[in-house]
């Protein structure tokens, strides 16, 4: 059970203190490509939150409604990732309507967002601490907001960096991952305010 | 396990898919509806109404309204190009290969990349209001070449479809075996515009070609085939400089046009005429006795066709080698002479080797047109 029942503490916590990048280094692979570009980090910190709060809620709902009534938690793998992948589907659609810019410059990561393991990973953590329903909501959004933030810090620190005399052989991922381990020893920082476990 | 217990997890699985799949159609039945949106064609000259949706080739061509595409929409071979004066979002990543810098800046697109989500302004030539679709019937088919088929169609009745030697048809042919739509492909018209009842075009067979195929193995006399024409740039110059023509295998359509318009016309005694055939064997070289005849009858028209591969005992008489070779040996010979435009029909690697030789004879490289098999 999770020691943390304030709704804030759990909040800022997912957010900073347990920051599904930086502390749990989930979701890795498009973080580290998409954040070469300020604007496109942006949109996908949106879609990225906006996916985990409905895939949060959805996931909860047949979790506890389908799932554990009927003993099938077993099953659980299999139908987190078909919720998630049903839902980036239908974003997917709707962002290509009403966003067609937004659309264009997330690219491939848009349906990657399937596979992205913060994705799971926070549904996962949702299942394993038995959160209730207002908790995964809290977070996951917490956890998309703390991503958000993380991808926009990386990608600000990138666009200087790359006004920087980087050796020949650290250009490109070589100094991203070191920023991004200087990052995580930041947010771990705040580890010793919050715990969520 | 009793029945039930080992039933409940593919009925839930099904059951929990069966929802998704609802909420991904409803949505996509929602937010992929554009209603009906606007087409406005070169500032109000034509405005029509259509299914948004879709993309823009497909639905000018339900309109009959035929932009060239030698790929019929695949976006494989960047013909299809319009210029769209509204705003449909910056140019995606598989348009950009077939795009120069001035036609981004201009907002040229590929036509079957761009869908129709709202209304659209669009300047096309005014020639593409003349494409049509025609519903012609094979009169004809003759193999005039181990791999290369004369095929002859009959226009509808009272169509007056005039074109210039050297442009193009899109022959349709319908869906056969595991192909499941209606393909196009283009193909240069062979046969002499003033005859108004007949389209012939050569078709070589391309293994593993969707019309090619279909064309050497299906298709028969007295078929309906839909052709869409008449299309291209093409054509003659008329200069009175000297033409250099080079052809290789079906490439050899536009020039039988080019030449008997030629010959209706008077045109071919006034001008200076060198045609250049590069062929393999003996097998792939064909009407050579009509070639001779214009040769005998008209002083200005010569016709040199090459061997690559001669074999022992064709009796061939003719020139040997490569066509780049012979092009060259006759530029710096018999016509190093006097102003001269190059016509160059057949594959990208003959055509690049032709241009290179015909650049280094002092050819001007605006003087060089040439249609080039997509």
């Amino acid at each position: 059970m999770s020691p943390i029942l304030n709704p804030f503490s759990l909040f800022f916590a997912s957010i900073f203190t347990s920051n599904i990048l930086l502390a749990n280094f989930l979701g890795m692979c498009s973080f580290i490509s998409i954040s070469k570009d300020m604007k496109s980090s942006n949109g996908l910190g949106l879609a990225v939150t906006f996916v985990l709060v409905i895939t949060g809620m959805a996931n909860w709902a047949v979790l506890h409604l389908i799932l554990i009534p009927l003993g099938l938690e077993y099953l659980r793998y299999i139908v987190f990732i078909v919720v998630i992948a049903a839902v980036v589907q239908i974003l997917e659609m709707v962002i290509d309507r009403v966003s067609p810019a937004l659309y264009m410059s997330l690219g491939i990561f848009l349906p990657l967002i399937t596979v992205n393991c913060a994705i799971l990973g926070v549904v996962l953590f949702i299942e394993i601490r038995a959160y209730t329903f207002v908790q995964s909501i809290i977070f996951s959004l917490g956890s998309g907001l703390g991503w958000w933030l993380a991808i926009m810090a990386l990608s600000a620190i990138r666009k200087k960096v790359d006004k920087a005399p980087v050796p020949a052989g650290l250009q490109g991922a070589g100094i991203t991952l070191i920023t991004i381990g200087f990052m995580a020893m930041a947010f771990i920082g705040f580890s010793g305010m919050l715990q969520v476990q | 396990m009793t029945m039930e217990a080992l039933l409940l997890a593919p009925v839930s699985l099904g059951f929990i898919s069966a929802i998704l799949g609802a909420l991904i159609s409803v949505t996509d039945s929602v937010v992929n509806n554009y209603g009906e949106v606007d087409i406005n064609i070169n500032n109000g000259k034509k405005s029509l109404k259509v299914k948004g949706g879709s993309p823009l080739l497909g639905t000018l061509a339900e309109k009959d309204i035929f932009i060239p595409s030698a790929c019929g929409g695949r976006g494989s071979c960047g013909a299809c190009k319009v210029q769209v004066l509204s705003d449909v979002g910056p140019h995606l990543p598989t348009e950009i290969p077939y795009l120069t810098k001035e036609e981004q800046a201009q907002n040229v697109r590929l036509s079957c990349q761009i869908k129709l989500k709202a209304g659209i302004e669009i300047q096309i030539p005014e020639a593409l209001f003349n494409i049509r679709k025609l519903k012609t019937k094979v009169k004809k088919i003759t193999s005039v070449t181990h791999d290369i088929r004369e095929v002859l169609l009959e226009v509808p009745e009272g169509t007056d479809l005039p074109y210039v030697p050297g442009q193009y048809g899109q022959f349709e042919v319908p869906p056969y075996d595991k192909i499941k739509e209606p393909t196009q492909r283009a193909y240069s018209f062979s046969s002499n515009p003033n005859d108004k009842k007949h389209l012939e075009f050569l078709i070589r067979l391309v293994p593993g070609g969707i019309v090619t195929s279909y064309v050497h193995q299906h298709l028969k006399e007295g078929q309906t085939i839909n052709v869409v024409a008449p299309v291209g740039e093409f054509h003659v110059h008329d200069t009175g400089a000297q033409m250099i023509c080079v052809a290789g295998g079906s490439g050899m359509a536009p020039f039988k046009s080019i030449f008997a318009n030629m010959v209706d016309s008077g045109e071919i005694d006034k001008r200076e005429v060198w045609y250049f055939f590069g062929a393999r064997t003996t097998k792939d070289i064909f009407y050579l006795d009509w070639l001779s005849e214009l040769e005998k009858k008209y002083p200005t028209f010569h016709f040199i066709a090459a061997l690559s591969e001669p074999q022992e005992g064709d009796g061939w008489t003719g020139e040997t080698g490569l066509i780049t070779d012979v092009l060259h040996k006759y530029l710096t010979t018999v016509i190093s002479e006097g102003n001269k435009e190059g016509y160059l029909c057949g594959s990208p690697g003959m055509l690049d080797a032709c241009m290179a030789v015909m650049r280094k004879n002092n050819m001007q490289e605006d003087k060089i047109y040439f249609d080039k098999f997509a």
